[in-house]
């Protein structure tokens, strides 16, 4: 039991939680607002690439950072565009954006770089003092991590906070539930979504800069791998709260730790139940937590004055 | 006779109407083409080059053509059960996972009723594949409607759920006798020649083949002999057809689209939302089965896996999403959605074989031209809205008060 | 006829079979092939792709020319493509680099007797008489991958990252497994298995499970390995390789990699070809043949 149950696969579980939690995140808060975006994964890779190629071409860690909060604000403005001022079906839209990043961030992967490179990424960060405590392993589970990881987790009280003690959080919500009744109360509903959709897209841009300058340190094509379309669905597990997406990253992330933990130590269970292990399980979670569901009810219906 | 003329006219204009309606999806591929273009100059490839051979990939011979049809049949299914499921208000995004599940109790059937012959394992394939589809898309709805777990979430788990199942059932259980052993590529034996899907050759009828000889065309009158077209094809338009009847002229298809519409209004009716619901997930998992087990039984002959879903699906299970959308959530309009996805994807990778384009440029491109085209429809909307506005007023009483002028000021 | 006339006859015979020889030997010799994954993925296509550069740089551009069209993991897709150049009419040969593609090529070949196909890896050549087929004994650079990974672990624990337990891959980590246990009985050697050829973050956290439990030496095989390769790096852990050659990647942790080189079957099948023979054998690369070459890293 120790050996499965050890500190590595507690701090696995957080690191990978990483990107899901940005991802995550990022969606909730273009859906509270109403707006359903699909095409994270496409704007993930597109941040996973432009934050690799710059940190490639010069070094510098925050570059990289800054490049893909760039790219993911620009995709999340042309998918507020799309949604809202063009009011297109957002579940196909989304799907567009998505083939869209994939194919070109592949394009510019082979066209600029060509095979796969590794670049230094973000260093773990060892917390002096409190990354060294023996007890319960805490040390490695929480104080061993790179700064990326540690922001995602410092994103939930934020957007928490956001979301329930701010004006910007109660429009957010407003628009979501009851875009005319917002509109008539003087809110302007159009870029209360441009703003959620644009930070939508800023944090899936960072959370591909997560993969490919702090975790994995390399990029190819298809790098995320469907990580982006779990993320979305992380948003529904977590009934539309911050809190709620990051449990659910965390859940899926520990059973994906804990199965690959069972394999590293020799343990032999058939590797499809194992790789099966973490979807199961995340639906069943969900079917015995009952949870207030805080459905946007304006979620993905485009919005125009005098409906 | 005037009353003839008259209504000659309108039907006239509704058609010039429903033309009208097509042009801004028109001009939104040709923006995307455009950007395609510039692309493809940035490559040193030439783009006129590009685009001739990706419309000669499409549709420049027979068997391009047969070929482009093929590639729409599984989207074509998916597209009719993602109608079905959309109209009854449960977005179905797990048509992946449904494919597999079809592909899997379909070739289970035609391998365990290998000796029978094809009158009874073909409907008997098919029946099972679309039962195992429609199961798995049903868990999902049951989970929705029983559970409160939502769709989206539950269809995304379900669609890598179906590809370690496959994997194993294929590894396992279901592996091709002949390759145990060393080398052990994860695949079912081959379906007993009965069971295939026979290859589909249309008989021109005697007044075109006649014409068509005048014209100095010599050979057999049919279409598409020698290629792989495959009966898969009109069981597919006959499903469309079907699902059509069933949504508009069915009880059953007015309960799915009102639960679709307005929950709350159809549960004060006394429609029973969550059976509902789950029927529309059956039907539409169903659907996307029957995409699995006709590619079986029509093309492939066997179950292989790559350990990837799209190895299979070719993606037609988010393909299908688009080409229901672009056919207005109509399963007869996603006929020639499916066979225009078809076309684009089938010539790009012509394109790709004759110039040496990257995969990715295409698989971009089509990203670009769902995007324009998915934006583009809301010049059509406003449009009908327009039109509409005009027939009310021309046509009825005065209303009692205007139309609200914000119509014209959008958000 | 007179004897002057039957001399001429003879002579102008030879000039034109002459002519036509040479004009034979003019047209250049043309191949297509298809392959799952990119063409740089330092893994299975790439080592198609480089066997096929490879005899071009020996034979020439105008003697030797290739199509390949790569990531076409739908394997629907590949029929397309192998039907749409056998019925061109413009190949000598046809590849189809990827087990997956063998229901392919058992359909395709009959209708086309006419050109040559060879797909891999396998043995089967389904008994037509213009199919090749080839595969690699991967397990033979794996053993000695193995026995030498198990001399240089100190930790004694290796760690294996796989795609899916089939073909080459099963096969390499077989005899990596079995050379690790030959050369030292006691090592310890953990196998995950992570059911996909490209999915790189999944191949990630299992490289950092084993070192987690103390594996200091790791290998792998299919594209998804850069991950691995990373993580090697950053814990100054060693890195055996295997179908291509990841030496630059991997920099200093790379230690052995065991290269496909396929043009070692390539060669053999284009002189069958050119006399005549259009299929019916199956290859394998070893490290006898110098279908398998060892190539040292940088460690």
């Amino acid at each position: 039991m120790n050996e499965i149950f050890t500190a590595s696969v507690f701090a696995s579980t957080i690191r990978l939680a990483t990107p899901y939690i940005f991802a995550g995140i990022g969606e909730t808060f273009g859906q509270r607002s109403g707006v359903l975006n699909l095409g994270v994964e496409g704007i993930m890779l597109m941040g996973a690439f432009f934050g690799f190629y710059v940190v490639l071409l010069t070094g510098n860690l925050l570059l990289g950072v800054a490049a893909a909060l760039f790219v993911g604000l620009v995709m999340g403005m042309v998918t507020a565009f799309i949604s809202v001022t063009m009011r297109a079906e957002q579940g196909i839209s989304g799907i567009g954006i998505f083939l869209f990043g994939l194919g070109m961030s592949e394009l510019l992967f082979q066209k600029l770089i060509g095979t796969p490179k590794s670049v230094e990424g973000f260093p773990s960060i060892h917390l002096p003092f409190l990354s060294d405590i023996q007890f319960l392993g805490i040390g490695e589970i929480f104080f061993r991590h790179n700064i990326l990881v540690y922001i995602a987790f410092a994103l939930v009280p934020i957007s928490s906070y956001v979301f329930n003690h701010t004006t910007f959080g109660l429009n957010v919500r407003a628009v979501g539930q009851n875009p005319t009744a917002a509109d008539s109360m003087g809110v302007n509903v159009a870029r209360i979504r441009y703003y959620t959709v644009a930070i939508g897209g800023m944090l899936s841009g960072l959370a591909g800069a997560s993969l490919s300058i702090a975790l994995l340190n390399v990029f190819q094509q298809n790098l995320t791998s469907g990580l982006g379309f779990i993320a979305v669905s992380l948003v529904y597990f977590g009934a539309w709260r911050p809190v709620g997406v990051m449990i659910g990253a965390l859940l899926f992330s520990f059973v994906n730790a804990l199965q690959l933990q069972i394999s590293a130590i020799g343990i032999n269970i058939p590797s499809e139940f194992a790789v099966m292990a973490p979807y199961v399980i995340t639906i069943i979670a969900l079917v015995f937590a009952s949870k207030r569901m805080e459905k946007p009810d304006a979620l993905t219906k485009p919005f125009e004055r005098g409906e | 006779m005037t009353t003839f003329s008259h209504s000659l006219g309108s039907t006239f204009k509704s058609l010039l109407n429903r033309l009208i309606d097509l042009v801004p999806s028109a001009l939104a591929l040709g923006l995307a083409l455009v950007i395609a273009a510039i692309l493809l100059s940035a490559l040193n490839a030439d783009p006129i080059q590009a685009f001739t051979s990706l419309f000669q990939g499409a549709f420049g011979t027979e068997n391009a053509t047969a070929e482009t049809l093929v590639k729409s049949v599984p989207i074509l299914f998916v597209a009719i059960g993602i109608c079905i499921a959309f109209r009854g208000g449960v977005t179905n995004i797990g048509g992946e996972g449904q494919m597999i599940a079809g592909a899997l109790g379909g070739v289970s059937a035609a391998l365990i009723l290998k000796d029978a012959p094809g009158i009874v394992t073909i409907p008997g394939s098919l029946i099972c594949g679309f039962l195992a589809g429609g199961l798995y898309g049903g868990l999902a709805g049951g989970l929705k409607a029983y559970f409160n777990v939502n769709e989206i979430l539950s269809t995304i788990m379900l669609n890598q759920v179906a590809v370690q199942i496959m994997n194993f059932l294929l590894n396992g259980p279901l592996l091709d006798p002949s390759e145990a052993g060393a080398n052990h590529i994860p695949k079912t034996a081959r379906i007993a020649e009965a069971s295939e899907l026979p290859r589909l050759s249309l008989t021109l009828p005697e007044g075109i083949a006649n014409a068509l000889r005048s014209l100095g065309f010599t050979g057999e009158p049919s279409l598409f002999d020698r290629t792989r077209l495959h009966w898969g094809f009109i069981i597919a338009i006959v499903l469309a057809v079907v699902v059509y009847i069933l949504l508009w002229r069915t009880t059953i298809g007015y309960r799915i689209r009102a639960v679709g519409e307005n929950e709350r209004a159809s549960r004060y009716a006394g429609i029973s939302v969550k059976r509902h619901m789950l029927l529309a997930m059956f039907l539409a998992g169903g659907c996307a089965g029957l995409a699995g087990v006709v590619q079986v039984l029509g093309l492939t002959y066997r179950l292989q896996t790559d350990g990837s879903t799209a190895g299979f699906t070719a993606n037609a299970g988010f393909n299908g999403i688009v080409a229901a959308l672009f056919g207005g959530l109509n399963p007869i309009g996603a006929i020639p959605a499916s066979a225009f996805f078809g076309g684009l994807l089938v010539g790009a990778q012509k394109m790709q074989r004759d110039l040496g384009v990257p995969a990715s440029l295409i698989t971009a491109v089509n990203g670009l031209i769902v995007v324009f085209v998915v934006s583009s429809q809301i010049f059509v909307k406003i449009r009908n809205r327009r039109r509409l506005k005009a027939l009310v007023t021309s046509t009825s009483a005065p209303l009692t008060s205007p139309a609200p002028h914000a119509l014209e000021s959008e958000v | 006829m007179s004897k002057k006339v039957q001399f001429v006859l003879l002579v102008v015979l030879v000039m034109l079979s002459a002519v036509t020889i040479v004009h034979a030997q003019d047209k250049p010799f043309k191949v297509a092939a298809v392959a799952p994954s990119a063409k740089n993925d330092l893994a299975f296509s790439q080592s198609m792709f480089d066997a096929l550069t490879a005899i071009q740089n020996e034979l020439g551009e105008d003697k030797f020319q290739f199509d390949f069209q790569e990531g076409t993991f739908v394997v629907d897709d590949a029929a397309v493509a192998l039907r749409d150049w056998a019925s061109s009419g413009e190949y000598d040969l046809l590849i189809a680099h990827g087990s997956q593609y063998g229901a392919i090529i058992e359909e395709l070949a009959p209708e086309f007797p006419d050109v040559s196909f060879a797909w891999g890896t396998d043995v089967n050549t389904f008994g037509l008489p213009n199919v090749f087929a080839y595969t690699a004994a991967a397990n033979e650079g794996g053993f000695v991958n193995g026995a030498l990974a198990a001399l240089m672990t100190k930790t004694g624990v290796i760690g294996v990252i796989g795609p899916i337990e089939v073909g080459d891959a099963k096969m390499y980590v077989d005899g990596f497994v079995a050379g690790a246990k030959a050369a030292k009985p006691d090592v310890t050697v953990n196998v995950t298995y992570i059911q996909s050829f490209s999915d790189v973050p999944l191949a990630t956290e299992a490289a950092k499970a084993h070192i987690a439990n103390k594996a200091d030496v790791l290998t792998g095989t299919a594209q998804m390995v850069v991950g691995p390769i990373a993580v090697a790096q950053e814990n100054n852990a060693l890195w055996f390789g295997t179908q291509s050659s990841q030496a630059d990647l991997a920099a200093g942790s790379g230690v052995l990699f065991q290269v496909y080189k396929w043009e070692v079957v390539l060669r053999d099948v284009i002189a069958k070809i050119q006399s005549g023979t259009l299929g019916g054998e199956a290859y394998t690369l070893t490290l006898a043949n110098g279908g398998l070459v060892m190539e040292k890293g940088a460690h």
